[in-house]
């Protein structure tokens, strides 16, 4: 369960990202513009921030400016009308981690709102090795197992690979991989980003009992244990 | 405003009234200056003279007595060109001289100052006429007093001059102005109207018109042709603007209404939840297909607005195309087919990383969807080369390509050849392409190659400063972390 700070001054879609992470079983508490929400954040502790970008009297960035300021390091993710490359370079450089543009899918959102969460504090904080049922990779070795086979990857399989098992049980999306496997930030049209996931399970779950790579119809994929 | 006021509002007049007042106090002040110092110049030479013959002639006087004097004198007035003399005893009866008439009070003020009278030389003028002279009197021992004086004709003669001089200059100098005012309204300020009123025309009217241009190659023309050009963007901008509108009309309306239509099937006919969520989802499809496409259209005006200067940075292509490879080579071999990159190393240009991406992105999946050859495998291949003085990027298919006559057409907004439109896609990936290529200072050109279609952009190369822009980005990103 997260406590999650919503500042977005329109009722309708506030009310509509409450509702759905309280759904999801989180906490969100919602302020209706930017000084409002600034006070907010700073006088209670909140795990994640989800901050649209215009807000009366105080702006999404300056709010997050204000908050980094105050060595305040809330994980920040910013929605916005606004959904150009440059926005969203302007959004991170303000102190944003996570940049999404309007209009969004909730599953989107939500991919990213638990993938922020999770993100390790500090550098000494990564773990040096992952593992998902048999499933083991080791970042230092840039070595990949299962049970008792080694995998031969390729390095970008590495990284898509490395991406999914430092989000194990978590849904990633389609985008989510695009921007931080191939730091690309455009939707495409074709399924490429299917093409690499299918090779990828060829050769981590192809052979073996257990699937470990799934499909999640309409949001993304998750790698995680049957068992749990 | 009246006839006048319009008149003297014009440059031309305010050009040729400037003509004529510089003109006319300049050569003012130089007869001005030349008139006082020839005055004074040719008092001083009177005044001397004057001095001279007084001397001379009170000498004659103490030497020789009145009779030599009367004698010298008379010698004197005989000359040519002689100066004024009167000798007049103590009673006032002139002795000897050459002055018929002189104001009497003249010679009683005998204090040896210089004055100017008005006089009649004898034997020369009737009774009527006057001259001007510079005289000095002065008393000789024994009650004679002796006036010498000179003509001042020669410098009145001169002053006239002058003055005459400077009326001419005047009379000059106005010509010289009603020319200039007539070159300038008749030849400048004509074609400036002309300018101005067809660009008044144009505006009220057909915007394909254009200025005419002279020829000569002046600033008038150069300002011709840059207001040409500045028209044919407006056109093209008002035409695309147009385009626009009239393919959102037809696009957007299209599943706007399919996404009515659904939503008004669901209301009427959907018996239970299984139908409603049925019609929900399908709606649901139909308005992320319409947020597709408004986003596009969003991203291409942004990139069309935008400022080249701010936007370009130094980027190394082999690496660009190759991570893009990367990304595609896969899918190509799913379909069947293979991804060739040729591009000579260490390949720069002047781009938007991000929109070079975008550019790859979109030809490739337009060759994946369109390329296809009959038969055999579909080989896409990205290319780069240096041609002339600029970087082409091109991607190439083996496929059928484009009919002749829609090569054009392929790049406008929402033009999709397969009439069809079995294939996922919003209609404007090639006009971002375009967008992309022009805000890079060139264009989207396709090529039949039979067999395959190539469709290249052209990038400015890398200039010899890329290694400042270099440090540039180093120390943002200093300052980031």
């Amino acid at each position: 369960m997260l406590r999650i700070l919503v500042i977005e001054d329109d009722p309708e879609a506030a009310s509509y990202l409450v509702k759905g992470l309280s759904e999801l079983g989180h906490t969100a508490d919602q302020a209706a513009d930017g000084q409002t929400g600034l006070q907010m954040a700073l006088d209670s502790s909140y795990d994640i921030m989800i901050v649209d970008r215009m807000l009366p009297k105080l702006d999404g960035l300056s709010v997050i400016q204000e908050l980094r300021r105050e060595k305040n390091h809330t994980p920040v993710l910013i929605l916005s009308a606004l959904g150009q490359v440059d926005d969203r370079v302007k959004g991170l450089k303000a102190g944003g981690d996570d940049y999404l543009p309007k209009p969004y899918a909730f599953t989107e959102l939500q991919a990213r709102v638990e993938a922020l969460a999770r993100r390790p504090k500090s550098a000494s904080q990564v773990e040096t090795t992952y593992t998902v049922g048999d499933l083991t990779l080791d970042r230092m070795a840039h070595s990949c197992r299962r049970g008792d086979v080694e995998i031969p990857l390729q390095p970008r399989e590495f990284r898509l690979l490395e991406y999914l098992m430092q989000h194990a049980g978590q849904v990633v999306t389609r985008t989510m991989l695009l921007e931080n496997v191939w730091e690309y930030h455009f939707d495409p049209q074709t399924n490429v980003i299917d093409v690499h996931i299918s090779r990828l399970r060829g050769k981590i779950d192809k052979g073996f009992d257990t699937p470990l790579l799934h499909t999640i119809r309409g949001a993304g994929y998750t790698i995680r244990d049957a068992v749990h | 405003m009246t006839r006048f006021t319009r008149f003297t509002r014009t440059t031309a007049f305010k050009l040729s009234l400037l003509y004529i007042t510089v003109f006319t106090v300049i050569s003012g002040i130089l007869l001005v200056y030349i008139a006082e110092n020839t005055d004074h110049l040719m008092s001083e030479q009177v005044v001397q003279t004057i001095d001279a013959e007084l001397n001379g002639l009170s000498e004659v006087y103490v030497r020789g007595g009145v009779r030599n004097l009367v004698e010298t004198i008379d010698r004197r007035t005989r000359h040519p060109d002689a100066s004024l003399y009167l000798l007049v005893d103590f009673s006032g009866n002139a002795l000897v001289g050459n002055i018929a008439r002189l104001p009497t009070m003249v010679l009683e003020e005998a204090d040896g100052g210089l004055r100017r009278v008005r006089y009649t030389r004898l034997g020369v003028d009737t009774e009527d006429v006057e001259r001007q002279a510079m005289v000095r009197t002065f008393e000789l021992r024994g009650g004679f007093r002796l006036l010498v004086g000179r003509d001042l004709g020669d410098q009145l003669r001169f002053s006239n001059l002058l003055g005459n001089a400077l009326r001419l200059w005047l009379a000059v100098v106005v010509v010289m102005g009603a020319i200039t005012w007539l070159f300038v309204s008749r030849r400048v300020m004509k074609r400036i109207d002309d300018i101005s009123a067809s660009s008044r025309a144009i505006m009220n009217g057909d915007l394909s018109e254009r200025l005419s241009i002279a020829g000569n190659d002046d600033e008038f023309d150069r300002l011709a042709i840059n207001l040409n050009v500045m028209l044919e963007r407006i056109e093209i901008l008002m035409q695309s603007m147009k385009d626009v509108t009239d393919n959102i009309a037809h696009d957007l309306k299209t599943p706007l209404t399919r996404l009515q239509t659904r939503i008004e099937t669901a209301l009427r006919d959907a018996k239970n939840e299984q139908g409603y969520r049925e019609a929900l989802e399908a709606t649901l499809e139909e308005t992320d297909h319409l947020l597709r496409i408004f986003n596009s259209l969003l991203r291409i005006a942004r990139i069309e607005s935008m400022a080249p200067g701010t936007v370009l940075e130094p980027v190394d292509l082999n690496k660009l195309v190759a991570e893009i490879a990367d990304l595609y080579e896969p899918l190509v071999e799913d379909e069947g087919g293979r991804l060739d990159i040729n591009l000579p190393d260490g390949l720069m240009a002047d781009c938007n990383r991000d929109m070079i991406n975008q550019v790859l992105v979109n030809l490739i999946e337009n060759a994946l969807k369109y390329g296809r050859p009959e038969a055999g495998d579909l080989v896409i291949s990205l290319s780069g080369r240096i041609e002339g003085e600029r970087v082409i990027l091109s991607v190439s298919d083996n496929g059928p390509g484009i009919p002749h006559k829609d090569l054009d057409r392929v790049q406008d907004r929402f033009v999709r050849l397969e009439e069809s439109r079995s294939e996922p896609g919003t209609g404007l990936g090639l006009s971002l392409v375009k967008a992309v290529a022009r805000l890079h200072g060139g264009d989207l050109r396709f090529k039949n190659e039979a067999p395959g279609l190539t469709a290249r952009i052209d990038l400015k190369p890398v200039t010899p400063v890329s290694s400042g822009s270099n440090d540039g980005q180093g120390n943002a990103a200093g300052t980031r972390s």
